[in-house]
């Protein structure tokens, strides 16, 4: 049996060869575009569509081909060029209107236009390449390996680039050495909890049940994760072929891919991509002439939030109610249809793969003593290479954050004027969010804080999903524990009483403070009620939902205080609680740059000619700030509102507008 | 048939019947422990109502005893403060949700949430937290049943028999979050289910939020 597959894999394995023969720096000219749904967002499509006019135009023999996503968002639409006798370069923010001029410069002109290039791909002599840049040299990249750098729907790419080789050295030993491959490996669920893998695959192969079930969650719910999505879009089969592992390591012959519905392109992908490999005899009857049964079936989520708990997704799976069940029993016991299930994540079904093709000790190989391997974050916020980074498990926030994230963009004021200069002012760091609405906001003194599981949920946060928002000065805390309750209150199931009513009551503590109505007694409300909900709620979604109130006010309390002591919010972001003023030193009597932005009419001409905001009229809607010219920079915020700033009264007004010192300023 | 397992609550020895929860064990015995959303009926609970947490033995933090099955030994505490602590404040979550008017309620001396509040010492408000009432309006569509889903506390019963028991799936939760109520199939009101008015839903209601008729009630 082991010669048969053998022989079958080596069959496909020529067809890879040959098929992806243009892959790797061929006679002929290849072209790929990003279109993922990140990269259809930035305009890959028309890209796509202007780059293959040109070629014709030009009558360039090039092959233009469709890949996934690489993970630098900053640089959608990504194009990259392989050009005999060049190295491969990747070129970033190719728009529609750029790309005809790429393709003549480079293929007709032989200018590789290196303005528009982020760099060679690999090392060479004639072009930088963009590993010497840490967003790129900084990571380390496994499961992002393929992403972008083979067609998605094209099953011999995958095998061309190491695919299935796992499921081949598996299938000739036995399924308890893939539960031991993955046990040695230290893979744990990186679904969010962290659970160690193989524990939950042994307690499902251990079951005597006929039936047993493989789930992969796909549910991808937490706001500004896209890494499940970008996995899927981008390197499906490397998820198909993990879970054919996990189904033969656990004696399940069916599994499910339970896709959020919100994602059309990877469901449309990832059924290509099933159909690809049925057909191929990678899924259905005896698999490689192994013997082995496995199939998938790709199931559209119910679009809430909860469903991506795992005993939520198997009731919606079941075509019941998406609301999580009590466990135990875990799904491993008694999972769909009250049979033992198996449930992974994307990112841990697709590292099965890797594991078991380059070995557990390779996986091993970084990390730290019990996080082994690397992590994908979704890098966002205030930051300026924001993306996908996968970096080995222990890294510091400090190196993702500021060396491959690049750090805090400073805010940048176009020049609006003839001849003016756009200013830039810098930014300082204030917090990281780690995990979602479930997660924590860690400040500065916590960024030597290796990102493991254990670490990051010592400091108040999770790993969760690996969403990672960047916040700077400008972000005020209790707003953002207010964005994140809002979050959690909208996805509550609403099946128990303390995460239906209680996080509400939160929410609406924190929202009593945002609006400068906060009591004195409201923080230990607060932190009572955090402690009740997580000791109480039924599922992870309420035990968790507390997380973003706790750890504000464990690491940002005085800036709770000042909202309810002084009514200042000191990042000057809470609407309620700032005033707009425009600076009488700098305003210009010849501009009226504001005057004319104001939707409410609340800016006036003094008697001097300067401008001057009616507060009364005001609706705090920045435009003033915005429409000031860069050079002249006199609209300011003071906090609290009431607080007026000193200036030269206007002769003709009664001059109660005029006056008094600012508490807190902001420019 | 079923053998016995010794089991301690508050320090005293009960005999129960093995497989059984721990919060059937407690009430069989006449040891108090409040509950909503359990049902004699039911085989899987549905422990959403947080109420009927008890300490045990050995265990770091209270468990919901409706989800506990006994086991031989078992040492368990129903009036620890750490109990208390997390029972009171789901009940005054819940009662935040509830509008308390029980002279003209439906279910008043027949309603579990006034003996909870009798029995454990609570107050059926507590006045701390603000109220957050929904505001939906009454079904009195059915000839013998009323429904006034303000009251409901989304303990599930009625889902369950008009679902799993009597199979006439007139009912179920909808919505999420605050939002979540009991309703009919696709909304529209009772009358135009397909309830088949067996009463069931009335019959299990802590708090009669399904009520029946009578002439005081209704015109
Ligand atoms: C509210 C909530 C939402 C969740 N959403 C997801 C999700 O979108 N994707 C996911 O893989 N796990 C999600 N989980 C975790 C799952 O319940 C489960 O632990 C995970 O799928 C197990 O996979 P792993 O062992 O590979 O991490 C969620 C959990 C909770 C409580
Ligand atoms: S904690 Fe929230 S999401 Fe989970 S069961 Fe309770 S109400 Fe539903
Ligand atoms: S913030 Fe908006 S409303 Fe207020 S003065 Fe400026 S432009 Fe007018
Ligand atoms: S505030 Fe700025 S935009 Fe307005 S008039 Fe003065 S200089 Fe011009
Ligand atoms: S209507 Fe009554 S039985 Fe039904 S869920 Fe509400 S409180 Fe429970
Ligand atoms: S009776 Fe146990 S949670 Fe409701
Ligand atoms: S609380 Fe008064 S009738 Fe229910």
């Amino acid at each position: 049996m082991t010669d048969t597959i053998s022989d079958i894999f080596e069959t496909l394995k020529e067809k890879a060869a040959s098929e992806s023969a243009g892959l790797k720096g061929g006679a002929e000219v290849l072209i790929t575009v990003g279109t993922a749904t990140c990269g259809r967002s930035a305009g890959a499509l028309e890209t796509l569509a202007a780059i293959k006019a040109a070629v014709k135009e030009n009558s360039i023999n090039a092959r233009v081909m469709e890949v996934g996503c690489h993970g630098h968002c900053y640089a959608e639409p990504l194009v990259s060029i392989s050009k005999p006798g060049w190295p491969e370069i990747y070129y970033g923010n190719i728009t529609e209107g750029l790309a005809p001029f790429l393709i003549k410069n480079f293929l007709v002109n032989e200018d590789p236009a290196l303005e528009w290039a982020l760099g060679a791909v690999e090392e060479n002599e004639i072009v930088p390449s963009v590993y010497y840049s840490p967003r790129f040299g900084g990571e380390l990249r496994r499961l992002l390996a393929r992403c972008g750098r083979i067609d998605p729907e094209n099953i011999f790419h995958y095998i061309a680039e190491d695919g299935y080789s796992g499921l081949v050295k598996i299938l000739k030993a036995s399924p308890v050495a893939a539960i031991d491959e993955i046990k040695k490996s230290g893979l744990r669920g990186l679904g969010g909890a962290g659970f160690p893998t193989w524990r939950k695959w042994s307690a499902v192969e251990a079951s005597a049940a006929e039936k047993k079930f493989v789930i992969c969650n796909a549910d991808e719910g937490d706001p500004g994760a896209f890494m499940d999505r970008t996995l899927i879009e981008s390197d499906p089969f490397a998820l198909i072929e993990g879970m054919t592992i996990a189904g033969y390591a656990v004696g399940a012959k069916k599994g499910f891919i339970y896709v959020r519905n919100e994602y059309p392109l990877a469901v449309e992908r990832i059924s290509s991509a099933v159909a690809s490999a049925r057909r191929e005899g990678l899924l259905g009857t005896d698999i490689l002439g192994s013997g082995l049964d496995f199939d998938i079936e790709v199931v559209q989520g119910a679009g809430a939030f909860v469903c991506g708990e795992e005993t939520a997704l198997i009731n919606s799976l079941e075509g019941r109610r998406g609301t999580p069940r009590l466990r135990p029993p875990f799904p491993a016991e008694r999972g769909y249809k009250g049979c033992p299930t198996l449930v992974n994540n994307v990112k841990t079904l697709s590292y099965v793969s890797w594991i078991m093709a380059r070995g557990a000790e390779e996986f091993a190989s970084v990390g730290t003593k019990d996080s082994k391997g690397t992590v994908v974050f979704a890098l966002a916020g205030k930051i300026r290479n924001p993306g996908l980074v996968e970096v080995p498990m222990g890294t510091t926030l400090r190196d993702v954050i500021f060396e491959i994230g690049g750090g805090i963009p400073p805010v940048i004021k176009p020049s609006q004027l003839p001849g003016e200069k756009p200013v830039m002012k810098a930014r300082a760091f204030k917090a990281v969010q780690i995990g979602g609405p479930s997660g924590g906001c860690l400040p500065e003194s916590l960024l030597d804080t290796p990102v493991d599981f254990d670490s990051l949920r010592e400091a108040g946060a999770i790993m969760g999903s690996g969403g990672m928002v960047v916040m700077d000065e400008d972000n005020c805390m209790v707003a953002a524990a207010e964005y994140f309750l809002d979050f959690t209150v909208k996805e509550s199931c609403g099946k128990c009483v303390f995460c239906r009513v209680g996080v509400k009551h939160m929410l609406d503590i924190l929202s009593r403070i945002t609006r400068g109505e906060g009591a004195e007694e409201d923080l230990a409300t607060l932190e009572e009620l955090a402690d009740k909900v997580k000791r109480g709620s039924l599922c992870n979604l309420g035990k968790t939902a507390p997380n973003p109130v706790l750890t504000t006010l464990r690491y940002f309390r005085n800036e709770y205080e000042s909202h309810i002591e002084e009514k200042v919010c000191p990042a000057c972001e809470c609407e309620k609680l700032i005033a707009y003023y425009i600076d009488l030193e700098k305003c210009r009597r010849a501009c009226d740059a504001c005057v004319g932005s104001c939707p409410t009419e609340a800016i006036y001409t003094r008697s001097d000619r300067l401008k001057a905001i009616d507060q009364e009229k005001c609706v705090k809607c920045h435009s003033c700030l915005e429409a000031c010219p860069a050079s002249y920079d006199a609209v300011f915020l003071v906090s609290p509102a009431n607080a007026i700033p000193e200036q030269k009264p206007d002769k003709k007004s009664d001059g109660a507008r005029d006056g008094g010192g600012p508490e807190k300023r902001k420019e | 048939m079923t053998e016995d397992v010794t089991i301690y609550i508050d320090g005293r020895e009960i005999k129960a019947k093995a497989g059984q929860s721990l919060l059937r064990a407690a009430l069989d015995n006449g040891v108090y422990i409040p509950n909503l959303c359990d049902l004699r009926e039911r085989e899987t609970p549905e422990a959403s109502c947080r109420l009927c947490f008890v300490e045990l033995e050995g265990v770091p933090e209270p468990v919901t005893s409706c989800s506990t099955v006994v086991e031989e030994g078992m040492v368990a505490r129903t009036d620890s403060w750490r109990v208390r602590e997390l029972v009171s404040a789901a009940f005054e979550l819940l009662m935040t949700t509830h509008p308390v008017d029980c002279a003209a309620c439906p279910g008043n001396k027949r309603c579990a949430l006034q003996e909870i509040a009798k029995k454990m010492k609570f107050k059926l408000k507590s006045g701390r937290l603000p109220e957050i009432l929904r505001d939906a309006p009454l079904d009195l569509s059915h000839p013998r049943i009323g429904y006034d889903s303000d009251r409901c506390v989304m303990c599930g019963r009625c889902v369950y028999v008009c679902n799993e028991e009597v199979d006439a799936r007139a009912i179920d939760f909808i919505h999420r979050g605050l939002k979540m109520t009991v309703g009919v199939f696709g909304g529209g009101p009772l009358a135009e289910s397909s309830c088949i008015s067996c009463m069931r839903c009335v019959e299990v209601c802590p708090v009669k939020a399904f009520y029946e008729k009578t002439k005081e009630t209704d015109v």
